[in-house]
């Protein structure tokens, strides 16, 4: 059995958001609603999501960095809310973070030497003298020649980058390490190595990986579970074999049923065939006289949802369990399964966590 | 090896940029100047400052006085040379005392925000409301005035534009990713706030002080003409302003070259503030 590293229950986060000077009051957006996810040991675990589905919201309170308006973050089984100082700076040591976008990431003003050095000596890991073995030794981590240490970042390019805050990440011997996109803003040539380099350091250390992309075929690369995020709620929860079957891509229909949001997201992965119709279908397109907008208590896709009904609206769905480990946020799990016909996967309505 | 020399370079390209300026080149030789003058004061004054000499009284600028002599004999060229030391001190120790405080408060009121930042902000908002000249004014009528209470008054009546400025930089700064980073690391709020944030800070901070110090000399070179800054005998060009009023149609020296004096330092700070600003905007960054 998995134990989970690090446990997100019921986590929600909503923003107050003032209205313009004049008017008063404000109204509240919710970035987050009811997040249950949780991260085994030594697992990658890919998050998936359009830009602005609360990704990176996530990531941050996982990290402690926000904190939820409802819902705890458990490390380790313990709760990270109500950690006293030197435990604090503990999880600070066992969690790190990678960045998106590569060149905000790094102090301009310091070298590589110090911005590598600094979290040995906040958590005191190693004494003053033996630093610069350590960041040497870290920089031949991550495939770079230890003798650039002395150089700013505006010397290096993005996927050297990309290197660095990876260094850094590993500076501190964590145990999980969110990554929030760290492909997006590199070459696609790069972004394999870096993937690479990833997986390299998770099987070397045991790293368990919290995996933020927009990007499926990466996600579908590295993960081993996928969870699949549609403006602050969960959609789909899967094992990376039920995602490896993309539609698109095979001559029948998909083995595995998904949830709606996820069907589209995986029809919009481009197929490299002439004969293809581009697959945007006019169905998935927001409904005449309904707005766009998270309707307070239902599905949040359910103003796009083909199959959605007035019950949609109403009611938020709850995780079904689909098959083992495969779950659906979805009141019409049976009517998706005999949809994609292959499924003979036995339906479980068990109800996990809610 | 090579690293090194890659970061070096990096160090010194605003100062590059800045040498092909050549307003900005006037203002560095004016401000250098100046500093030579005033450290070796003693060896380039050919009089002693305060030594009176009836015999020679208001000679106009000959060969034995460059600059002529005042209502008491004085010598006006070593006066003006001592004046130089003054108009240094009060300048750095008063915009030292402005930067520390404003950065400081500037940089809690960006880091912290919510309370903290109206509570510094609304105190800058009052403390500019006051006549700068007049809340100096009423503070040295309490105190006796003396060229340490003048420095310490005109800083602690000068921090709100750093403050506001470095808030500002703060406000941006601390959106960046490489501050989540050191956060995320476990780095305390001081380090993140002195490590990394300030030395990003540094370049806008710079440029104030030099134009804060061009402003400082000003203010002291006022406040000694009313009377109320360094005090006779001691030379400084504002109080060597104020006794060349009193014979202005007889020996217009006594008023002119203090005068000039006082233009050329501001300007040379102003220049010197400026030129900076242009080497040192990140629009103007080619990286």
């Amino acid at each position: 059995m998995t134990h989970p590293i690090c446990e997100l229950r019921d986590i929600t986060k909503e923003y107050h958001v003032h209205h313009s000077f004049f008017e008063s009051g404000m109204h509240k957006i919710r970035a987050l609603d009811r997040v249950n996810l949780s991260i085994n040991k030594g697992e990658i675990l890919g998050l998936v999501g359009e830009s602005g589905c609360g990704k990176t919201t996530l990531a941050k309170i996982a990290l402690g960095v926000e904190t939820p308006s409802e819902g705890q973050v458990l490390f380790s089984g313990r709760d990270i809310s109500h950690l006293d100082r030197t435990d604090l700076k503990e999880f600070r040591r066992k969690v790190q973070m990678v960045f998106q976008d590569p060149f905000s990431s790094l102090n301009p003003k310091k070298t590589v030497f110090k911005t590598l050095s600094e979290p040995l000596s906040v958590h005191r890991l190693c004494p003053r003298r033996h630093y610069r073995e350590r960041v040497a030794g870290l920089l031949e981590e991550v495939g770079l020649d230890a003798r650039v240490m002395d150089r700013y970042p505006h010397e290096f390019s993005g996927g050297q980058r990309q290197r660095i805050g990876l260094a850094r990440a590993l500076a501190t011997g964590p145990e999980m390490i969110v990554a929030d996109e760290p492909t997006s803003a590199l070459d696609v040539s790069i972004q394999a190595q870096i993937i690479n380099l990833f997986l390299d350091l998770q099987e070397r250390y045991g790293l368990s990986y919290l995996f933020i992309s927009h990007d499926l075929n990466i996600i579908q690369f590295v993960s081993q579970r996928v969870a699949v995020m549609y403006k602050g709620q969960l959609m789909e929860l899967m094992p990376r074999e039920a995602f490896l079957q993309i539609p698109g891509h095979q001559t029948n229909r998909s083995i595995c049923p998904h949830h709606p949001y996820t069907q589209l997201l995986l029809s919009t992965v481009p197929v490299p065939d002439p004969d293809r119709p581009v697959a945007i279908k006019e169905a998935w397109r927001t409904k005449d006289g309904l707005e766009d907008r998270v309707p307070v208590r239902g599905c949040a896709f359910s103003s796009r949802c083909k199959i959605a009904t007035e019950r949609c609206r109403r009611e938020r769905p709850l995780w079904n369990e689909l098959t083992k480990g495969h779950f659906i946020s979805c009141h019409f799990v049976r009517d998706l399964c005999y949809d994609s016909r292959a499924c003979d996967a036995p339906i479980s309505y068990g109800k996990r966590d809610r | 090896m090579d690293a090194y020399v890659d970061g070096t370079r990096h160090q010194i390209l605003w100062l590059s940029r800045m040498s092909k300026n050549p307003m900005a080149v006037a203002g560095s030789l004016i401000v250098v100047g100046l500093c030579i003058v005033a450290i070796f004061a003693p060896w380039l004054a050919p009089y002693d400052p305060q030594a009176i000499d009836t015999w020679h009284v208001l000679e106009a600028p000959s060969r034995m006085h460059l600059l002529g002599t005042d209502a008491l004999g004085r010598d006006c060229l070593s006066r003006l040379i001592y004046g130089a030391r003054i108009s240094l001190l009060v300048g750095i120790v008063a915009v030292g005392i402005s930067t520390l405080i404003g950065t400081f408060l500037g940089a809690l009121a960006g880091f912290y925000g919510r309370w903290i930042d109206t509570l510094i902000m609304r105190l800058v908002d009052i403390m500019l409301c006051f006549p700068t000249i007049f809340l100096i004014m009423a503070v040295i009528a309490f105190l006796e005035p003396s060229i340490w209470n003048i420095m310490v008054v005109i800083g602690l009546t000068s921090w709100m534009g750093v403050a506001r400025l470095v808030r500002a930089e703060f406000l941006s700064l601390k959106g960046r990713d490489f501050v989540l980073a050191a956060r995320i690391t476990g780095a305390s709020d001081m380090r993140i706030i002195f490590s990394h944030i300030l030395p990003n800070a540094v370049a806008p901070i710079l440029v104030t002080v030099a134009l804060g110090i061009g402003s400082a000399i000003l203010t002291e070179s006022a406040l000694s003409f009313l009377g109320i800054g360094v005090q006779p005998p001691t030379p400084s060009w504002g109080n060597m302003l104020t006794e060349g009023k009193n014979n202005l149609e007889i020996a217009w020296w006594l008023s002119v070259f203090p005068g000039m004096a006082i233009l050329i330092t501001v300007l040379g700070y102003n220049l010197l503030g400026e030129g900076l600003r242009d080497a040192l905007d990140p629009r103007m960054m080619q990286d």
